[in-house]
């Protein structure tokens, strides 16, 4: 029997939710309509009630349903954290992703029965790491920040019994998530403190007689000439002035696709695949599931004779940020 | 309160290197924090260099604590880091959980502001396996800072990032390498260029932020030296000032004779001022974004303009 390759998929709404399960994921993931996780947009994510039919919806097609309560507790709203915790237990979650080890440690003692995942935002990258979580907090698998190169992730399982969750498609962090105070040096919340990155709220668009200039809290993060492609200003992907010169000095406006590693992922025994994307539409989430779900069971079937089909990287590269793709840091040189 | 010098976040040549710690030997500076945060390829200094250092400084009543990387990627990663972990000799500052794992429930150690302790219960539980100081995450406020301190169990010292160019992120991307189109692996080491790291303006010139090699730094200087008295009465232990390539002796006297109320905090501010390669910001402290300067002048007013 081949090793299977779960699809984790993204939910930032109930239609999301219901795209992702009928279009072939194998698990999804949500977060609760606060700053306890790290997609804390207005308009985005689910109430109780929603959550509920979620879960329910879900599990009566045999599929799994993730909470990510992967934010730090603040002091003064500790209890917010806890009792998204309890209500995860309550709602027959399969699983929580968590960042905070005050908060691990409250989920293990309280409710032994849930399954813990190591969130991305906790930035362990070696398996010194994952095993402390493991052996702290009976962790069962880790999701692994975008910074490792394949090798160094086979590596890092060769040191540890947890598994590993790796994201194979979707919006591409350049730095180690969990370590990443960009966004509220500029704006004044992070992913960190407030769940969010580049918050919309800080956004402004101008039409100047140079061209069309995004800014985030008054800082120009890019101006576009005519028939220049307008992106989202996430901070890390404007264009400076480095010594005069100006480009993408951080990253450029792209997306992460892993497709072409999967024989290889299969390979080392990576648990699941996580797609990015709770603040995109259900359209985007019935595309990428799609292809990817196409993709993994051609791959189980016969990882020898997989090959990427053009079709597919045509589907992702149309919700792709930039319509650019990149392999990031799984592949060395890129660093 | 207790003044601490952080590592060097630049990459150095070995002499300059060198020739700053025997300064620091006479520097009115509690605790010395040592060795290589950012980058593995960084070797001009090896760990057996910097513990002979720690050594010297020790020998100059100085306090030391080897701090380890940040970002661990690889074996070779966790060999210096397990050989920091067992020094025997020297308290060390844990900067991944990795490192924790190393030291937890075997000697005391310092928890880096990049654990991410953002409340009282992991404080709390840090301080169970052996944590006898922590660093406040950089981006916290005054305000969750004193959240954290009022309900707390264990009683930890408590340090805060009050000085330097602001340490915000980590990437496995390095660029200084990409500014100068080569890749990471043939970095050609151009860190050594930049010893107070390369700035990054906006397209309309402001300074935005500071590139050094895999970390991204603030343009602009966090710099709590008018707020010494609010740290005090928040409950901070230790005042850590991060390394620049000039002037960090005099910039360490300044926090001495501002903590010990030998002079006024706007003086020490305007003082400071000359002695610094940007502006000062302050936000953070505040609530603010990080950027954001605000000014307590001498009537107790506060102005809020934000650098540039």
């Amino acid at each position: 029997m081949q090793h299977k390759i779960e699809l984790v998929c993204p939910a930032g709404s109930l239609p999301a939710l219901k795209t992702a399960i009928d279009n072939g994921a194998d698990c999804v993931y949500m977060g609760f309509r606060d700053n306890t996780n790290a997609r804390n947009f207005a308009g985005l994510n689910f109430g109780l009630d929603n959550a509920k039919e979620g879960v329910r919806y879900a599990h009566a097609k045999g599929k799994k349903v993730l909470l990510a309560l992967n934010t730090f507790p603040q002091a003064d709203t500790w209890q917010r954290w806890t009792t998204a915790i309890d209500n995860a237990a309550e709602l027959g979650m399969d699983a929580v992703i968590l960042a905070d080890p005050g908060l691990m440690r409250y989920a293990a003692k309280t409710h032994p029965e849930l399954r813990l995942h190591l969130s991305v935002q906790g930035s362990a990258t070696n398996y010194e790491a994952i095993n402390f979580y493991h052996e702290m907090f009976g962790i069962r698998r880790a999701v692994v920040p975008r910074v490792l190169a394949l090798p160094q992730v086979e590596q890092l399982m060769d040191g540890t019994r947890v598994e590993i969750e790796l994201f194979g498609f979707g919006g591409l962090c350049v730095m180690v998530e969990g370590r990443c105070a960009l966004s509220s040096y500029a704006t004044g919340d992070s992913p960190n403190t407030r769940g969010v990155c580049s918050p919309p709220k800080a956004v402004r668009w101008e039409d100047t007689p140079k061209g069309l200039e995004s800014r985030l809290n008054g800082i120009l993060i890019d101006r576009y000439a005519a028939g220049e492609n307008a992106g989202y200003p996430t901070l890390c992907k404007g264009r400076f002035d480095v010594q005069g010169e100006t480009y993408y000095a951080i990253e450029e406006p792209t997306s992460l696709n892993t497709l072409e590693l999967l024989p290889e992922l299969l390979r080392m025994g990576i648990a699941a695949i996580k797609i990015e994307g709770r603040q995109r539409s259900p359209a985007y989430v019935e595309q990428v599931t799609k292809v990817w779900r196409q993709a993994i069971d051609n791959c189980c079937r016969d990882a020898g004779a997989f090959a990427v089909k053009p079709a597919w990287m045509a589907e992702l590269g149309k919700v792709s940020e930039g319509q650019q793709q990149t392999l990031g840091a799984y592949y060395r040189p890129w660093k | 309160m207790k003044l601490a010098l952080g590592p060097i976040l630049y990459y150095w040549d070995r002499d300059t290197t060198l020739g700053f710690y025997e300064e620091m030997g006479d520097a009115p500076v509690d605790i010395v924090y040592l060795g290589e945060t950012v980058c593995s390829r960084r070797h001009l200094l090896r760990l057996q260099d910097y513990l002979d250092i720690a050594q010297r400084l020790a020998a100059a009543g100085k306090e030391v604590v080897i701090s380890t990387q940040t970002l661990i990627e690889s074996e070779n990663d966790l060999k210096t880091l397990r050989k920091i972990a067992d020094n025997g000799n020297f308290r060390v500052e844990a900067n991944d959980m990795g490192a924790v794992r190393r030291l937890a429930n075997k000697i005391p150690f310092v928890a880096g502001s990049t654990l991410n302790v953002f409340n009282p219960q992991t404080l709390d539980l840090l301080a169970g396996l052996g944590v006898s100081r922590w660093v406040m995450p950089v981006e916290m406020s005054r305000e969750a800072l004193m959240s954290i301190l009022r309900e707390r169990q264990a009683q930890p010292e408590t340090e805060v990032f009050s000085y330097g160019r602001l340490p915000l992120a980590f990437s496995a991307r390095c660029f200084t390498a990409r500014h100068h189109n080569l890749q990471k692996d043939d970095c050609q080491f151009k860190c050594l260029d930049y010893a107070d790291g390369l700035a990054l303006k906006t397209r309309e010139g402001q300074p935005f932020l500071t590139l050094n090699g895999i970390q991204t730094q603030s343009a602009l200087v966090y710099n709590l030296i008018a707020e010494l008295d609010t740290l005090q009465d928040a409950g901070v232990d230790v005042v850590r000032v991060s390394p620049q390539a000039h002037h960090t002796g005099e910039i360490l006297r300044l926090f001495r004779e501002c903590m010990e109320q030998r002079i006024a905090p706007a003086q020490a501010l305007s003082r400071i001022e000359g002695l610094m390669p940007a502006a000062s910001c302050n936000g953070y402290w505040h609530g603010k974004p990080g950027l954001d300067f605000i000014r307590e002048d001498t009537l107790g007013l506060t102005t809020k303009g934000k650098s540039k």
